[in-house]
């Protein structure tokens, strides 16, 4: 009945019910991260590194130890284990070991009675560091592969470098009517969450070393303190409040987290830190910047008989989910539109600057921006309607794609359908005269990935549930709450099932000790894989009840609602569900149950086929309207039409938020978030500095800023989901800043391939007699040789046929159908 | 978080008596109004006075005194609100409205006093940043540094004027009172600013800004500013103009200055002679005029946006700015 097939009505599912945690929220009653405090605690602060690259001579805090007030001073020596959040780049040290990587990295933690006491103290301590080049882009860590800013990764400054092709895509654009080819510049930006990281570490008398953090990752998190520390997991406690925002820049495990927790064992106290806000653009794992090279042949009708997708990335200083994202920039290009055949190369550079990791859209944003830019040019070239070539060439339902991801329900034509008709597309795209223009794009994402990001084969979330002879059921689960309303979902799924009112549903989440592990709030993952954990908890504990409810029926018709448990033939006949929860416990005692959530085996098997796959995938479609002043170059958008295929909406004011929250951001990636950085004149400095630290000096929209949304929800249950949900928290961020750039050229007829779309590009595209402003080059990349997998649809078998067989599985072929 | 460094805090309620500290202080206090400003430039170290010396409890600077429509004085601790929601000054004087209510957010101005505003201090990418940034980039000629990276051969220093209410009041031709232990002094708004980044301001270091003097309108004014977003930013250029035309159309007087570009507001003194007993309906006279201030602007590479496009779209604003004062 939890697949999304059920049509009966529903107790709280739909209903837009005021969120479980919005008083909390309101009244000031949530307590973040920031708001714990303990007796007798010690604050931290970090020194960090004022230098980009550099070997760390000597650390003298003889003055620091020397301050009254000051308890310990830790420094690299303190953690030799490494860590990081991927197996394949445990490339992080709490305290930098004998390097530093960027400006910023933490070299010393100084611990004080007072905040203010630590501050002042790390000005005390002196570092002092030989210098080693400076690498600042991509295209210099390609042209200096020595010094190399990381002792392992491909080679030289590459971190990871990736070829894949699925069928020949030379041969396809050889037979293609027409063949285009662009470049595209996507800048990177940082997550920008309210909420700035902060971590409250004690050793409890149990023994246990708990820590109070800002994550999104309680569990990556706890495996990582007790790897670094080397105390056994089971005496570590990872406890993750309500989150301000996370958007993924707190989906690793940090630096803080781990040092904060050393310190309080030395001192024997509890120890807080609280980052500034420089030191959050500091941590970053914000977006990467990518520059692209796309080439697509498609037939007089405008089918993509092949596509070929060329991505470098900035990584930045360390690995993060490096490797993940570095394949995210290519794995999603085919769940939209058919394309017959395609070729995907990916780089990832290290470089001198804080590390990139996954924002908002993980390493999709990028590769969506240029294909939506590029059709757009396409259907141009072929007079083709742009939203008209979309419905024509969406993938269908149930498709196995070139690069083998099963995609299963496809709300895609709905989406398109709706914003094309919501913003009187037909009799207004291209007609809007000049200085106004309309603009289209559509879009996919996960809904969960389909590998944990260590090898095992547990569930990827847990929920337990205590149902007690008041009514009142308790659940719990790892899952974080981060804002996006997680905690509501699993009160409104459990609710639901059971039939009772959401209030007498108590959640208790984010804590490593107090329920099952839910791997985080990351990849949109938590309604579909913790909400299937949760439907499946609910529906033991009504089994449970069902049988015991003593109501003199058979089991099936026992229905649930309204707090009671009824006869479905006869609601007259019937009990309270305490009452109901009182006949259960006295049969079989305390009622406790659990569920679980796998997602399916992915059906390719090539190595890296376990980036992309997913339970199912949600789609969005938007329409964005513009207007351009040609004097200065500056973009104003007036309207965003959006459309997205939510599968159900579990609670629709909860959906909307997420949707209008993903617009917002798109706007400031599109319009003027950078994370840009600012290069000394190298003869009078080596200074390789974020250029806007701030709040203020970090653009990015405010109120006044934000145009009008009209959000349409497309309903269109999905069988994998709990009761049809798909994902809405990162999905409807991706076709907006294309849509800007589409939007741009028809008010004005000038290419901007690169975000963010600044006055300063629109009015150089303008003057230029290209009418384009963009990049117009890619560096040369020693690919790989790549592995080569036959698309389904041209006798593969979901593996590489250059590689050995990873894993025995042959592919069902009732599961191919091409899209 | 970042804290504020220590600090002894006086808060006298005579003006006086604030004098008379500052007599003795001198440069080793910092004169609090409200705060928007010293305090972040405090906890990034910018500034460390030992002594923060508040006004607020000096009832007498939030005096006001005369009217909008024939002069007024507005006492130095007058909130940008209090300016930005009067709507007697929005109708005599709708340039100086504006400015107040385009400066930072909301919660900002209503704290954030005119006085304040006036005597801001100077902003540069290089120079508004937390220590460990600046220690990174080896400091800058404004604080603990010997370099102007923003031009690195320079003797001075080419910190960005930020302030919007003080072109407004350039143009309008007010005035203030700067009060020391030894008297007390009038100037024009003009003369209370120098062209260098570091000495911005001719206050010197024992005078408290008491009041700000607005002479009756003389005809209409105008502000534009050009920032990124709708609100919260600094201009990056802002221009101001006050004109009285004659019956005619024709310019009998105009002041056009210039903020958010060098180190003080600039007057676009060619422009204002240009337009001397021209029309302003005159397209070709404006487009002329709007070369002439866009002449005056000359940004540098220390704020948002690129510096070459901020040249050019100085002539786009001042543009708009002159055709505000037809309207």
């Amino acid at each position: 009945m939890a697949d999304g097939t059920d049509l009966r009505p529903f107790n709280v599912l739909g209903k837009p019910l005021r969120r479980v945690d919005a008083f909390g929220k309101v009244t000031g009653d949530t307590r973040f991260a920031d708001d714990f405090a303990m007796p007798g605690m010690l604050h931290m602060k970090l020194l960090r590194s004022t230098v980009p690259h550099a070997r760390i001579v000597s650390i003298d805090a003889t003055k620091a130890l020397a301050m009254e007030g000051v308890r310990a001073v830790l420094t690299g020596k303190d953690f030799p284990v490494p860590f990081g959040i991927l197996p394949v780049s445990q490339d992080e040290h709490a305290l930098c070991l004998d390097k530093v990587r960027f400006v910023g990295d933490p070299v010393v933690a100084v611990v004080a009675t007072e905040e203010l006491i630590a501050e002042e103290a790390t000005r005390l301590v002196e570092v002092r560091y030989e210098p080693l080049t400076t690498i600042a882009s991509p295209e210099e860590a390609l042209r200096v592969p020595e010094p190399r800013i990381h002792e392992y990764g491909d080679t030289g400054n590459i971190h990871k470098a990736v070829a894949l092709d699925f069928g020949d895509v030379p041969a396809a654009l050889a037979s293609a009517h027409l063949v285009t080819e662009d470049y595209f510049f996507y800048q990177g930006n940082t997550h920008l969450a309210l909420e700035q990281h902060a971590a409250l570490a004690y050793l409890g008398t149990d023994g246990r070393m708990t820590i109070v953090t800002s994550t999104q990752t309680p569990h990556y998190v706890h495996r990582a303190v007790a790897k670094v520390l080397g105390i056994p997991a089971s005496r570590v406690r990872i406890i993750a409040p309500p989150q301000g925002g996370g958007f993924g820049g707190k989906t690793d495990p940090f630096n803080h987290e781990i040092v904060a927790a050393k310190a309080a064992a030395i001192t024997g106290r509890p120890v807080k830190i609280a980052l500034t806000r420089e030191e959050v653009f500091y941590c970053h794992r914000g977006r990467h910047p990518v520059l692209m090279r796309m080439r697509t042949g498609v037939d007089r009708e405008g089918r993509i008989l092949g596509h070929s997708v060329e991505t470098l990335l900035d990584g930045g200083a360390y690995g993060s989910y490096g490797v993940a994202s570095t394949f995210y920039t290519g794995a999603l290009e085919t769940v939209t539109y058919r394309i017959d055949r395609y070729r995907f190369r990916g780089c990832r550079t290290f470089t001198n600057k804080p590390p990139c990791g996954p924002k908002r859209g993980h390493g999709t944003p990028q590769p969506r921006f240029g294909l939506e830019v590029h059709i757009d040019k396409i259907c141009e070239k072929l007079g083709r309607d742009p939203a008209q070539w979309r419905i024509d060439n969406a993938v269908a339902q149930g498709s196995l794609t070139a690069n083998w991801l099963k995609v299963r329900t496809i709300g895609l034509v709905p989406c398109l359908e709706a914003v094309v008709r919501a913003s009187g597309w037909k009799d207004r795209f291209r007609k809007l005269g000049r200085g106004r223009g309309l603009g289209i794009a559509a879009s996919s994402y996960l809904c969960g990935a389909g590998l944990p990001i260590y090898w095992n084969d547990m569930p990827h979330s847990g929920v337990q549930l205590l149902l007690d002879r008041s009514g009142s059921v308790t659940a719990f689960c790892g899952a974080a709450e981060v804002g996006q309303g997680s905690d509501n979902v699993l009160a409104v799924l459990v609710a639901e099932v059971l039939g009772i009112d959401v209030p007498d549903v108590k959640v208790v989440t984010g804590d490593t000790a107090l329920g099952p592990v839910d791997l985080g709030s990351y990849s949109s993952r938590v309604t579909v894989m913790m909400g299937n954990a949760a439907v499946e908890a609910a529906q033991r504990a009504r089994e449970r009840l069902e049988e015991a409810c003593g109501l003199g029926i058979p089991v099936e018709r026992v229905a649930f609602g309204g707090g009671r448990v009824f006869d479905a033939s006869d609601p007259s006949n019937g009990i309270s569900f305490a009452e109901a929860v009182q006949r259960a416990e006295s049969k079989f005692g305390t009622i406790g149950t659990v569920g679980s959530y796998r997602p399916p085996k992915a059906p390719g098997s090539y190595k890296g086929a376990g980036v992309g796959p997913s339970p199912s995938y949600s789609y969005t479609a938007a329409v964005v309207e513009v207007a351009v002043d040609e004097a200065t170059g500056i973009v104003r958008v007036e309207k965003v039409w959006i459309a997205h295929d939510i599968g159900r909406a579990l609670n629709p004011v909860l959906v909307r938020g997420q949707v209008e929250g993903s617009v917002y951001m798109a706007l400031g990636e599109a319009l003027m978030e950078e994370q840009a950085f600012r290069r000394l004149p190298p003869r009078l400095s080596g200074a390789l500095v974020h250029q806007t630290p701030s709040m203020l000096e970090y653009k990015s929209l405010a109120s006044l800023d934000m145009p009008a949304v009209e959000t349409i929800l497309i309903e269109n249950p999905e069988p994998n989901g709990p009761f049809g949900a798909k994902e809405v928290g990162q999905g409807p961020l991706l076709p907006v800043p294309p849509a800007v750039a589409n939007a741009v050229y028809d008010a004005v007829r000038v290419r901007v391939d690169e975000v963010p779309i600044t006055p300063e590009k629109v009015l150089a595209a303008l003057r230029s007699s290209a009418k384009r402003y963009g990049p117009s080059k890619f560096p040369v990349v020693p690919w790989p040789d790549p592995l080569i997998v036959a698309p389904p649809w041209e006798g593969g078998d979901g593996s590489a046929s250059n590689e050995p067989k990873r894993r025995e599985r042959p592919v069902r072929r009732a599961e191919v159908v091409k899209p | 978080m970042m804290r504020l460094p220590r600090f002894r805090y006086l808060a006298p309620t005579k003006l006086s008596e604030a004098a008379a500290i500052l007599a003795d202080l001198g440069t080793q206090a910092s004169v609090l109004a409200g705060g928007t400003d010293l305090f972040p430039n405090m906890k990034r170290r910018q500034q460390t006075p030992a002594t923060v010396l508040g006004l607020r409890r000096i009832a007498s600077l939030r005096e006001r005194s005369g009217d909008p429509r024939s002069g007024m004085t507005l006492g130095a601790l007058t909130r940008l609100s209090e300016i930005e929601h009067d709507s007697a000054i929005a109708a005599a004087f709708p340039a100086l409205q504006h400015a107040a209510a385009s400066v930072a957010t909301p919660p900002l101005r209503n704290m954030g006093t005119l006085g304040g505003n006036l005597c801001l201090d100077t902003r540069c990418s290089y120079y508004d940043q937390g220590p460990e940034w600046r220690a990174a980039i080896g400091y800058c000629m404004k604080k603990d540094g010997e370099v102007c990276w923003v031009a690195p051969g320079s003797p001075r220093c080419w910190a960005v004027t930020s302030t919007d209410t003080a072109p407004v009041l350039c143009a309008l031709g007010a005035e203030v009172t700067l009060v020391s232990a030894a008297g007390e002094r009038r100037i024009p708004v003009t003369d209370l600013f120098a062209d260098d980044g570091i000495h911005h301001l001719t206050r010197k270091p024992d005078e408290i800004l008491s009041a700000v003097h607005v002479p009756a309108p003389s005809g209409r004014s105008t502000y534009v500013k050009l920032r990124r977003r709708e609100s919260f930013d600094f201009p990056v250029l802002g221009i101001a103009a006050s004109a009285r035309l004659r019956d005619d159309g024709a310019v009998e007087d105009v002041r056009i200055f210039v903020g958010g570009t060098g180190s003080r507001p600039l007057e676009a003194r060619e422009a204002a002679q240009w337009l001397a007993g021209r029309k302003l309906a005159d397209e070709d006279v404006l487009r002329e005029a709007a070369e002439l201030v866009a002449h005056v602007a000359r940004p540098l590479q220390n704020t948002d946006f690129s510096m070459s496009w901020r040249k050019q779209a100085a002539r786009e604003f001042a543009l708009r700015a002159l055709r505000n004062l037809l309207a």
